[in-house]
């Protein structure tokens, strides 16, 4: 891999906050405090308005942007969006990239001992939802001492939790960049979501989420869930685009093993992620996608549910994503146009499905400088 | 003419619409411009009268436009009708220029109609004197407001103030004021389906 290029944040390193205060959760259990890793990028002006929360979705981290000194091919998952000259400007902007609670790249989560015990959290590690990342991050804020954020960025998870901000604390958002995302999933879509839980659940290494005790890794399942939900990611133009019916083998081999190149690229994916996601984590991310529903509590009427909100939004979806189709971000719009906020909505052209909010497509990325340029600080 | 001239001219005539239109729209109204391009007519709305505007546009580089002018904008189809606003949610819903652009005249008028009070439309009257000049030397018209030639024109209604007025009285739209105006700007007062190269009105339903 290149090394990148000319606006990069360049070398970053994590950091990392213990809150000692429980967490509260949605669910109705505690977690007795917790740790959050996360990195920063830009400076934190002297007014304290420049801070920006970028949120990451499904298998994000807190490593949005610039490499390590120890692992420089490791660059940070939205590096195209953030740096000096960037489109999210680290020059005009503070920004904030954090592992949510229950994630596994260093926040305390299903990887981590419970304190209770002396033992790995495992399948044990409580049910956390997007409001209690929303809730964690503020403790985050708290700590860095962000008052307001300038702007809460997320595309797909990370987009409903920009939406989850504007509504828990409301007074301490001013823009929302909602991405790719939706207001609640479709059966559909937890249907999708099933097929990775069961596949990891019935996954004989999986010993009822403590697997870690056993020093084994669902990775099998693991492996299943992502290429199932890879499938949803991509349109099926571009996979036909890049996959076509080609043959590994030049020929049909009337057999089980790889025999079109789609299916060498799924196991790939599938092997990769295996390697380094927590089969827990996943299963509570894609639970955490189910249970968001903002309208939930107000009998289904999301105009109702976004009545406290007051941040000015942009959204935007992209016209090959059968995941979080635009009709889905269209609910949103409609909503917020019904409780009167401002909102730039964009319906983007682009043939890469839903995965396509994480490319640098030109037009995509003009938006999002143009709109996040119009955001003073 | 150079293209310097020309597009002052253009910004000119384009001022002198905007006056028109904000003419009609009290101060601190809610507007909704349908095909509202980069968001212009909106920003000297709001700039002028205060309004909170929202704009609706299908073109993408428009739609960039309307962002860095700093205006609400929603990218969708009008030609699919206005579903997902809700029933009188504006004060005026505005389409200026822009209707002889689209296929789905009149359901975008009564779609109009349902999601504001009252509608402000401005279109350019193919049966102006010079349209019909041209048409009668053998020409398809290009003029101040038919700026296109007829191979590259996004226009794909043609339409005379007769007509348009017809349509109203069809729709049981009531044509509330109408004011139209020669390629000078001089606002017509006699024959105006002759003498009107630009046309504005304010239309509603009922009282």
């Amino acid at each position: 891999m290149v090394m990148s290029s000319e606006n990069s944040v360049g070398v970053v390193a994590a950091q990392r906050v213990r809150f000692a205060a429980p967490l509260l959760l949605k669910s109705g259990a505690e977690l007795p405090g917790f740790e959050l890793v996360f990195e920063t990028y830009g400076t934190l002006n002297a007014e304290h308005s420049n801070a920006v929360l970028v949120c990451h979705a499904l298998s994000g981290s807190h490593h949005i942007a610039g490499h390590y000194a120890d692992d420089p091919e490791n660059v940070g998952w939205w590096d195209n969006l953030v740096g000096p000259g960037k489109p999210l400007d680290t020059r005009k902007f503070f920004v904030v990239g954090v592992n949510n609670v229950g994630g596994c790249y260093g926040s305390t989560g299903p990887l981590s001992v419970n304190p209770e015990t002396g033992r790995r959290y495992g399948a044990d590690f409580p049910m956390v939802t997007v409001e209690d990342w929303v809730a964690a991050q503020a403790r985050l804020a708290d700590h860095l001492g962000i008052a307001t954020w300038a702007a809460v960025v997320g595309g797909s998870l990370g987009g409903m939790q920009a939406l989850a901000w504007s509504l828990q604390f409301p007074a301490r958002i001013r823009h929302a960049l909602v991405i790719a995302s939706a207001p609640k999933l479709s059966a559909q879509n937890i249907a999708f979501n099933e097929v990775a839980r069961q596949a990891i659940v019935s996954d004989p290494d999986f010993h009822g989420g403590h697997y870690a005790e056993h020093g084994v890794i669902p990775t099998r399942g693991l492996r299943l869930a992502r290429m199932v939900g890879h499938i949803t990611y991509l349109s099926d133009s571009q996979m036909g685009e890049k996959f076509g019916r080609q043959l590994r083998h030049g020929e049909h081999k009337f057999s089980y093993d790889v025999d079109f190149e789609v299916e060498s690229y799924l196991r790939h994916q599938g092997d990769k992620f295996a390697r380094f996601f927590d089969a827990n984590t996943y299963l509570m991310m894609t639970k955490a996608l189910d249970y968001f529903d903002p309208a939930y509590e107000y009998e289904g009427n999301l105009a109702a549910a976004l009545a406290r909100a007051t941040a000015s939004f942009f959204v935007a979806s992209f016209s090959t994503d059968w995941r979080f189709a635009p009709a889905r971000s269209r609910e949103i719009v409609f909503a917020l146009l019904h409780n009167r906020l401002h909102v730039a909505y964009a319906e983007i052209e682009c043939d890469a499905g839903h995965d396509s909010f994480l490319l640098d497509d030109p037009h995509y990325h003009a938006l999002l400088r143009a709109y996040l340029e119009n955001i003073a600080v | 003419m150079t293209e310097h001239e020309r597009r002052v001219k253009a910004e000119q005539r384009e001022r002198f619409d905007f006056a028109v239109i904000a003419g009609w729209i009290p101060p601190g109204e809610r507007v909704l411009d349908l095909g509202c391009g980069d968001g212009r007519l909106l920003r000297y709305l709001s700039e002028t009268r205060d309004v909170s505007g929202y704009g609706v546009e299908i073109d993408g580089d428009s739609v960039l436009g309307c962002i860095r002018n700093g205006v609400d904008v929603i990218q969708m189809d009008i030609e699919c009708g206005l579903s997902g606003f809700e029933d009188k949610s504006f004060d005026h819903v505005i389409i200026s220029q822009a209707l002889q652009a689209m296929h789905a005249t009149e359901g975008i008028l009564n779609e109009m109609l349902r999601v504001a009070d009252e509608a402000v439309v401005s279109f350019p009257n193919f049966a102006y004197r010079n349209n019909r000049a041209a048409i009668a030397a053998g020409r398809m018209p290009v003029t101040e407001d038919l700026p296109y030639d007829w191979f590259d024109t996004p226009n794909v209604r043609f339409f005379t103030i007769a007509d348009f007025e017809d349509l109203c009285a069809r729709l049981g739209i009531d044509v509330r004021e109408r004011l139209t105006f020669d390629e000078a700007g001089r606002e017509v007062s006699e024959d105006p389906n002759l003498n009107g190269s630009l046309a504005f009105y304010r239309l509603g339903r009922g009282s």
